[in-house]
C-alpha cells in the first residue's frame, strides 16, 4: 500500500508541469473551438474523452468543413497512430504482476507527455505512478479547455506564449540526460531534430501533415538506430 | 454520413482509445526479438525529438524567443536540473524576452 501511494504522489509531482502546460495548451483549444461552432460543454467532453492535442486541433477542421465519419476516424488513426508505438513501447515497462486491468485505464491517459515521463521510469512501471500523471494531465486539459471555452481571452497573449513553450522544456528535459551518458542516443536525437526541421519546411514535404511525419520519422530513424546500434541485452 | 458533433466525438473518442489501449492489452508478455525491444528504446527519443524542435520555434510570438526558450531548457537539461525547473525557465525567459522584442 505505501509503495502504492509513494508512486501515485511521485506521478503527481512529475505530473504537475504537464498539467500546467495542458491548462495553457488547452485554453487555445477551448477558444479555436468556439470558433469551429462548439458550444463549450461539447468542446470540455471532447478533450476530456480524448486527451489528443494534435487530433483535437485536426477534428476541429473536420467539424467545419463538415467532413464524413470515415474521414473523422482515419485522421484520428492517422494523427493518433504514434500513440500505437509509445503504448507498444509502454507495454514491455508493466511489470509482470501488475494486474490485467490496470492496462485499461494506463491506455487511456497514455499522451505523449505521460508516456514521455512512464518512459523515463525503471523497469516495472507502476500504474499507480501513471495514475498520478493522469491526475494532473486530465484536469488540466479537461479545465483549461472549459476555461478556454467559456471566458475566452482571460490571460495575455504573452502569459500564453510563454507557457507554450513549458511543455517542449519538458521533453527536454526528459530525453537529454540520458543523451548526455550515450552517443548514440545523442546522435539519434540531433538526427531526429534535423529532420524533422527538414520535413518542416522543405517543398512537398512539408506539405505532410505533423501527425503523419511524427510517424514516418519515428519509425524510420528509431528503425535504422535499432539495426545500425542494437541495445545491448541489459540494458533494455 | 455526417454533421453530428456528438458522433464525430464519440468515432475521435473510440479510434483514439483503441490506438491506446490494443497494443497495451495484446502485447503482454515480454518481447524478445533484440530488432523490436531496440526499436522501442528509441521510439520515445525520436518522437519527443521530432515534436520538440522545431515546432518550439513557432510556438511563441517570436521565433527569437523559442530558440531562447531551447537554449535554456537543453543546456539546463544537461546540467541535469529537474523537469519543473527546465519547464519554468524556458517560459519564463520568453516572457521576459517578449516584454522587450515583441
Amino acid at each position: 500500500m505505501e509503495k502504492k501511494g509513494k508512486w501515485y504522489k511521485k506521478g503527481l509531482k512529475d505530473g504537475l508541469p504537464v498539467g500546467l502546460g495542458y491548462l495553457a495548451v488547452s485554453f487555445s483549444f477551448g477558444i479555436q473551438a468556439l470558433k469551429a461552432n462548439l458550444t463549450w460543454p461539447q468542446a470540455v467532453m471532447m478533450s476530456m474523452l480524448n486527451l489528443t492535442s494534435a487530433g483535437q486541433f485536426a477534428a476541429l477542421d473536420t467539424i467545419t468543413t463538415m467532413g464524413t465519419y470515415v474521414e473523422m476516424a482515419l485522421s484520428q488513426l492517422i494523427i493518433n497512430l504514434r500513440y500505437c508505438l509509445m503504448s507498444s513501447s509502454l507495454s514491455q515497462k508493466i511489470g509482470e504482476n501488475t494486474p490485467f486491468f490496470h492496462r485499461f485505464f494506463m491506455a487511456f491517459g497514455n499522451t505523449d507527455e505521460v508516456f514521455a515521463l512512464s518512459a523515463a521510469q525503471d523497469k516495472p512501471l507502476s500504474p499507480y505512478y501513471s495514475y498520478g500523471l493522469m491526475s494532473m494531465a486530465i484536469p488540466g486539459w479537461t479545465l483549461g479547455t472549459l476555461l478556454g471555452g467559456i471566458a475566452g481571452n482571460i490571460l495575455p497573449d504573452r502569459v500564453l506564449s510563454a507557457l507554450g513553450v513549458a511543455l517542449y522544456g519538458m521533453f527536454c528535459a526528459i530525453i537529454i540526460p540520458p543523451a548526455k551518458k550515450s552517443r548514440i542516443l545523442s546522435a539519434v536525437i540531433i538526427i531526429a531534430m534535423l529532420a524533422s526541421t527538414i520535413f518542416t519546411f522543405a517543398p512537398l514535404l512539408r506539405d505532410i501533415p505533423s501527425g503523419i511525419r511524427v510517424i514516418i520519422l519515428t519509425v524510420s530513424i528509431a528503425g535504422i538506430a535499432a539495426w545500425v546500434a542494437p541495445m545491448k541485452e541489459e540494458a533494455v | 454520413m455526417s454533421g453530428n458533433i456528438f458522433i464525430y466525438i464519440f468515432i475521435m473518442a473510440a479510434v483514439t482509445y483503441l490506438i491506446r489501449a490494443l497494443p497495451l492489452t495484446l502485447i503482454r508478455g515480454t518481447i524478445t526479438s533484440r530488432f523490436i525491444k531496440s526499436f522501442l528504446y528509441y521510439v520515445p527519443y525520436v518522437t519527443l525529438a521530432v515534436m520538440t524542435f522545431p515546432a518550439i520555434l513557432s510556438g511563441t510570438a517570436s521565433v527569437w524567443s523559442g530558440l531562447a526558450a531551447f537554449i535554456v531548457a537543453v543546456a539546463l537539461s544537461y546540467m541535469g536540473k529537474g523537469l519543473i525547473l527546465v519547464s519554468m525557465a524556458a517560459s519564463l525567459i520568453v516572457f521576459l524576452l517578449e516584454l522587450i522584442i515583441v
